[in-house]
């Protein structure tokens, strides 16, 4: 087991410093000059050459990676062109929200999708998995942009239900900052009134985020249950005279909850970095918004700040996804992978 | 009146009679079972012998009204169980007879055992099941079953799972687990099919014992005649659905009526034809969704009558123990 997180680790920075190479060259080949964003292109040249100087632009590409990279060990990942101000300390603003949503949507999608995909599957063909399926199609074909405005449009403006924008109640002081995501924030302060506003602010975008992952997870779920409801071992079972429930939601469920799992690692990293437009219609104060802005700007270190967190994000995800593996199947085991 | 082998009609376990299941596909009706009747007397062992394709093991799933639905449905038929027709009870009242009074052993171990759990667990829930125990007690029951089955170091084997034992392992499993709440009947579907010839033997002689200390009966599914002779009291032929002939062992061996049931026993390789080319019976199982008019077995006969393919012979009785679906005998 040690030997296998040791591995996996190693192999994840490995990853980061291709991801690293990979952004850093193509921000630097994309045609755009962020110095001439910068002055609006009424710059003379004197002053062009001495920003490009600042900034150390005019050196070599590989020199210029070089020097990131330096930063990059200490945890420095440059100064944001746009806002002037560290990157790491703009990710530590904005990550957090997005972690929290992104975090909040994929639990909410494996609340909703798993028992969906159980049930469509036990009740094969029946009006309850022919509704399921509708509603898993709708949500792998619709799209994000299209479903926030309409759940906006039902839940804020008709209903008056749930707030549309925002991660809290203008009239509410956020929660101490502890970790930053505003529920966890909030829970362990006691500050409940603070909890209540996020938690109906999160509902609507968590919801809007997370719908295409609840899709798929309720189609995988519902394909794997059927794959193994017609196994062998679950026709022991059943001839051994153990009960339906038994069956369904223990002995078959631990079987077809392992393909499910890999797709919950995937969707989490397509949340984390699919937050973009979700943000932008609920107004949600989080990465994918602050990323956009960057790269309009040509915010080169911002949008590689971003990126390597959330490379770095996904792959711990799915390291953790691994990991789980091995509780729900005996038949891997990590230390004979050597 | 004649008996053989103790066969006393008046304690009767399991009867069968008329059972007709299909399986409703897409290309058509299965009429995987057309006419099935016989009877397991308490303490007796009954071989279901046929081709693949004969309909032995949907007889078999149709007793534990374990077929799929759908596609599958039982027609119509009684299986009376202890005098009570199984047909009729509900979902809820077969959970408690299977695993309880009825068992089930599989033709392959490999895969009838749950993957993600250990053995030990797999036991214990169907002894918690049936006989209300605590956890400890099943336990305790569960570790007296893996060493009748012979299973070494029983408490280290409990916490196995599946794909850290043998085949021959895993199915020793499957009969502790099948007998571990004393049923009055075992179903065994083809149990040594899947496990190498030396184990076959081994795997036999055990459920064969058991059988005999705990006095239950069984039903023997295979396509081993040799294992017939060696385990079995009675006989049952089977050919596209139907019970061809239906008789004790021996008779069956020395006086064989069916035509079909003749084809198997000269199928048999014997000492005495060794370099002679194997007796075969020529054709292959016929399609069940449209099966042969009149006796099904009619296009392979040798003894083929213009009746055959007209009529369905009806059950000739040769004596109380034994009857033949065959025009030959009227």
């Amino acid at each position: 087991m040690k030997v296998f997180l040791l591995k996996r680790l190693f192999y994840t920075v490995l990853m980061l410093i291709g991801i690293s190479i990979i952004t850093f060259t193509l921000s630097h080949v994309v045609p755009g000059d962020p110095v001439l964003t910068m002055l609006g292109g009424r710059g003379t040249d004197e002053q062009i050459e001495k920003m490009r100087e600042d900034l150390g632009l005019n050196k070599p590409i590989h020199e210029q990676y070089f020097i990131y990279m330096k930063g990059l060990i200490n945890f420095d990942l440059g100064e944001s062109i746009r806002t002037k101000r560290d990157v790491t300390a703009d990710l530590k603003n904005f990550f957090p929200a997005t972690f929290e949503l992104s975090t909040f949507a994929i639990i909410l999608s494996i609340i909703l999708g798993i028992p969906l995909g159980i049930l469509s599957a036990v009740k094969k063909d029946s009006w309850l998995d022919q509704g399921a399926r509708i509603f898993s199609l709708l949500g792998v074909s619709m799209p994000v942009f299209w479903l926030g405005l309409l759940l906006m449009a039902l839940f804020y403006n008709h209903l008056h239900f749930l707030p549309s924008s925002g991660r809290i109640a203008m009239f509410i002081m956020p929660p101490r900052d502890i970790t930053g995501l505003y529920l966890v924030d909030s829970l362990i302060t006691g500050n409940f009134d603070a909890f209540w506003s996020s938690l109906q602010h999160i509902i609507l975008p968590a919801f809007c985020l997370g719908y295409l992952s609840t899709a798929q997870i309720a189609r995988m779920m519902r394909s794997s249950m059927l794959e193994v409801m017609n196994q062998d071992y679950i026709r022991s079972s059943y001839s051994f005279g153990l009960s339906e429930k038994l069956i369904i939601f223990k002995l078959a469920f631990k079987n077809a909850f392992i393909p499910t799992l890999t797709i919950i690692g995937l969707s989490y990293g397509s949340l984390l970095s699919g937050a973009v437009l979700t943000e932008t219609i609920f107004s949600w104060p989080g990465i994918g918004r602050y990323v956009v802005e960057s790269m309009l700007f040509l915010d080169f270190p911002a949008v590689m700040g971003v990126t390597l967190l959330i490379a770095l994000v996904y792959s711990l995800a799915n390291l953790f996804v691994d990991l789980l593996y091995g509780f729900f199947d005996p038949r891997i085991k990590y230390d004979e992978i050597n | 009146m004649e008996k053989e082998n103790n066969l006393d009609e008046n304690e009767i376990l399991l009867e069968v009679k008329n059972l007709k299941t299909s399986f409703f596909t897409y290309e058509g009706e299965v009429k995987a079972l057309e006419d099935v009747s016989f009877v397991v007397n308490k303490g007796e062992t009954l071989g279901l012998v046929g081709e693949t394709g004969s309909g032995k093991s949907v007889t078999a799933l149709s007793i534990m009204k374990l077929i799929p639905d759908p596609p599958g449905k039982i027609l119509s038929g009684e299986i009376n169980f202890n005098g009570e027709n199984l047909i009729k009870k509900t979902e809820k009242e077969m959970q408690d007879i299977r695993g309880n009074q009825i068992s089930m052993i599989f033709q392959d171990p490999m895969n009838s055992l749950n993957p993600v759990f250990d053995v030990g667990t797999q036991i214990k829930q169907v002894i918690k099941k049936h006989q209300r125990k605590s956890s400890r007690m099943a336990k305790k029951i569960a570790l007296e079953m893996f060493k009748k089955v012979g299973l070494p170091d029983p408490e280290h084997i409990m916490g196995k799972y599946p794909h850290e034992l043998s085949g021959g392992m895993q199915q020793r499993v499957m009969i502790a687990t099948a007998l571990s709440c004393h049923p009055q009947l075992l179903i065994a579907d083809e149990p040594t099919t899947a496990l190498d010839v030396t184990i076959q033997a081994q795997i036999l002689k055990l459920i064969k014992n058991l059988r005999d200390e705990m006095s239950s009966s069984m039903l023997l599914i295979t396509h081993d005649l040799g294992v017939v002779a060696r385990v079995c009291d009675r006989v049952a032929v089977m050919y596209a659905g139907n019970i061809v002939e239906y008789a004790p062992v021996k008779k069956l061996f020395k006086n064989p009526s069916h035509p079909y049931t003749e084809g198997l026993l000269k199928a048999i390789p014997r000492r005495e034809s060794r370099g002679e080319k194997l007796k075969i019976i020529k054709g292959k199982v016929p399609n069940l969704i449209t099966p042969p008019s009149g006796c099904r077995f009619h296009p392979r006969c040798e003894y083929k009558m213009d009746v055959c393919s007209s009529t369905i012979p009806p059950r000739k009785y040769i004596d109380e123990n034994h009857y033949v679906k065959c025009h030959l005998q009227f």
